[in-house]
């Protein structure tokens, strides 16, 4: 499988990752030999597998009763975000 | 009186609790390696010298009160992966450079309630992601037993610290084998238990079906000390379970007679090094002379594990660091225009070049049109894989390999195609999708390089793996061998 640049910017973008034009040709090609690695799947026959999500058999998901167990420390939590305003994230103005 | 740094987890538990050294003595014994010695390795994102002392006195007044608890004063370094409360936790990431952790990992604060101390945090692959550590924001760490050489990786720094004896211990964490890959290259033992025994509360998350939380140790006996106090169930973790914690320093000594051992037939193929074969077939001689009996057994699906891995380790990934969004925590651009362009160049910027490569062949397995045929169809062959490996174990009492095809490759050898890298971990990456507790033990040197025999059981067949372990060590003295350099 050979992807191209456009495909490369596809991918990107819906990845919300920018990436600078410099960047683009290396995953091009690297992400076409990673491809043709995992390409190698085909070779298995699986037409009768249930495909498995979690290593270990029979595990459900716990379920707990709804209650509040947090407290609130958003002042805390945020001393790690880039730009905070009376306990507000602030980002870009989303509407005008 | 031996140094204080070469001495087992075991061994200072005792002069601890004896009160022939001090908790306080032991921790700046090893800051002081540390700092002699961590930069050279590049082993090390922080050293927490203060904190780690005051942790220290608290634990000799423990031991002065009378606490009976082994691990109380004993040293050890972090992942970077790990969070711990009021320090940084970088995940070897630009984007979380500046990250302090507001909580403390589950991991972290089980030991620390045992009374261990924290003497630092190691250097790792970028969110986990390399087989090297050559991909973390903060530089490659050096191999001990040869500079121009890798560690390994992710958890390079905490092998290679432990390998120099800067820690007589060190947490680590494997998706793909970055516990028992670079415990082999740096000649220290490396265990990965099963999927669910340690809580992923607090560890910063790659791929979240095969993450699992360890230890990198000098001895066997050293690492079912320490996950006594590891594992167990968190109710944070989704995942973890609901087993009681065995006692595993009981059963080390348990007799080998009667052992079944099943030798993987897929791990012994062409890309296998003559002398890593070799020290293999060695190792298994030692434990047959000690009653074992060895048989072939073959996991005829296990050459797609590779594969398989490269599909689902990368979905979740993109998955998972998706959260990563320049708003909440983390790495910001200058300037944004728009909130699109506040997430794009946030992470574009904030993240490295084998993260987004990682982040991008997930997004791609999983969008539209391409989900049944990469992502579904690798869970299929998931499931076959780990059906070998049941059936295996209807045969046999654990399977034992190598842990890596070579020994330490150079640095840059393998950083400019990402698939020669990735089929590095073709033997350990079979036990992660499985969900199967493994340890890699030093079984001898290859042209002065370590070498790691891997040995895998049956799921929370821990007690088994110590034992055969701690029953190779006990013969053997790979494990007691320090880099030249680093006596």
């Amino acid at each position: 499988m050979s992807l191209k640049n456009q495909d490369i910017d596809k991918i990107a973008r819906l990845a919300r990752l920018a990436l600078t034009e410099s960047e683009v040709p290396a995953y091009v090609d690297s992400l076409s030999r990673i491809l043709a690695l995992v390409g190698e799947l085909e070779r298995a026959d699986t037409s009768q597998v249930q495909p498995m999500a979690h290593p270990l058999p029979g595990q459900r998901q716990r379920l707990r009763a709804d209650e509040v167990t947090a407290s609130d420390s958003h002042e805390l939590y945020q001393r790690n975000a880039p730009q905070v305003e009376a306990g507000l994230y602030l980002v870009p103005r989303v509407i005008e | 009186m031996t140094a204080l740094h070469e001495l087992s987890v075991a061994e200072l538990s005792q002069a601890l609790r004896t009160r022939t050294v001090s908790s306080v003595e032991v921790a700046s014994a090893f800051l002081s390696r540390i700092e002699q010695h961590g930069p050279g390795l590049n082993a090390f994102i922080s050293i927490l010298r203060e904190a780690a002392l005051a942790e220290a006195e608290r634990a000799d007044a423990r031991l002065r009160a009378g606490e009976a608890g082994a691990l109380i004063g004993i040293p050890i370094v972090h992942k970077d992966i790990f969070c711990t409360r009021g320090e940084k936790t970088t995940c070897g990431s630009r984007m979380l450079a500046n990250f302090v952790s507001p909580y403390d990992a589950t991991v972290v604060q089980r030991l620390r309630a045992a009374g261990v101390v924290m003497l630092g945090k190691t250097n790792m692959d970028e969110f986990a992601m390399g087989s090297s550590n050559e991909t973390s924001y903060f530089g490659p760490v050096r191999n001990p037993w040869d500079l121009q050489r890798v560690p390994g990786g992710s958890s390079g720094g905490s092998a290679a610290a432990v390998a120099a004896r800067l820690s007589p211990a060190a947490t680590a964490t494997d998706t793909g084998g970055s516990i028992r890959q670079p415990a082999a290259l740096c000649g220290v033992t490396g265990l990965k238990p099963t999927y669910g025994r340690v809580s992923r509360f607090g560890m910063i998350a790659f791929a979240s079906s095969l993450d699992q939380g360890g230890l990198i140790t000098r001895s066997a006996e050293d690492s079912a000390l320490l996950l006594a106090a590891m594992a167990g169930f968190d109710e944070r973790d989704s995942t973890s379970v609901e087993l009681p914690v065995p006692d595993y320093a009981a059963t080390l000594e348990q007799p080998l007679t009667g052992l079944k051992i099943g030798l993987l037939k897929e791990f012994f193929d062409n890309g296998l090094d003559v002398g890593n074969a070799q020290r293999i077939r060695d190792a298994l001689e030692v434990l047959r002379e000690q009653g074992a009996t060895l048989r072939e057994v073959s996991l005829p699906n296990l050459p797609l594990s590779v594969p398989t891995y490269y599909v689902v380790a990368p979905a979740e990934c993109s998955s998972n660091l998706a959260r990563f969004d320049g708003v909440r925590y983390g790495y910001r651009c200058e300037n944004p225009r728009d909130l699109l362009d506040l997430y794009q160049r946030s992470r574009g910027e904030g993240f490295g070049p084998e993260v987004k490569r990682r982040i991008m062949t997930g997004t791609y397995v999983l969008s539209a049109g391409y989900y049944d045929a990469y992502y579904l169809k690798a869970q299929r062959v998931r499931a076959l894989i780990s059906a070998d490996f049941e059936r295996a174990f209807h045969e046999v009492d654990v399977v034992i390999g190598p842990t890596t095809p070579t020994p330490a490759f150079e640095l840059g050898a393998k950083t400019a195609d990402p698939v020669t890298m990735y089929l590095n971990d073709i033997y350990t990456i079979g036990a992660n999708l499985a969900g199967l507790p493994a340890i890699s033990v030093p079984c001898g040197l290859v042209q002065g390089l370590p070498v790691g025999l891997q040995i895998i059981g049956p799921h929370f067949s821990e007690p088994r793996l110590f034992n055969v372990a701690h029953c190779y060590q006990r013969e053997t003295d790979w494990h007691r061998r320090a880099p030249p350099g680093y006596v």
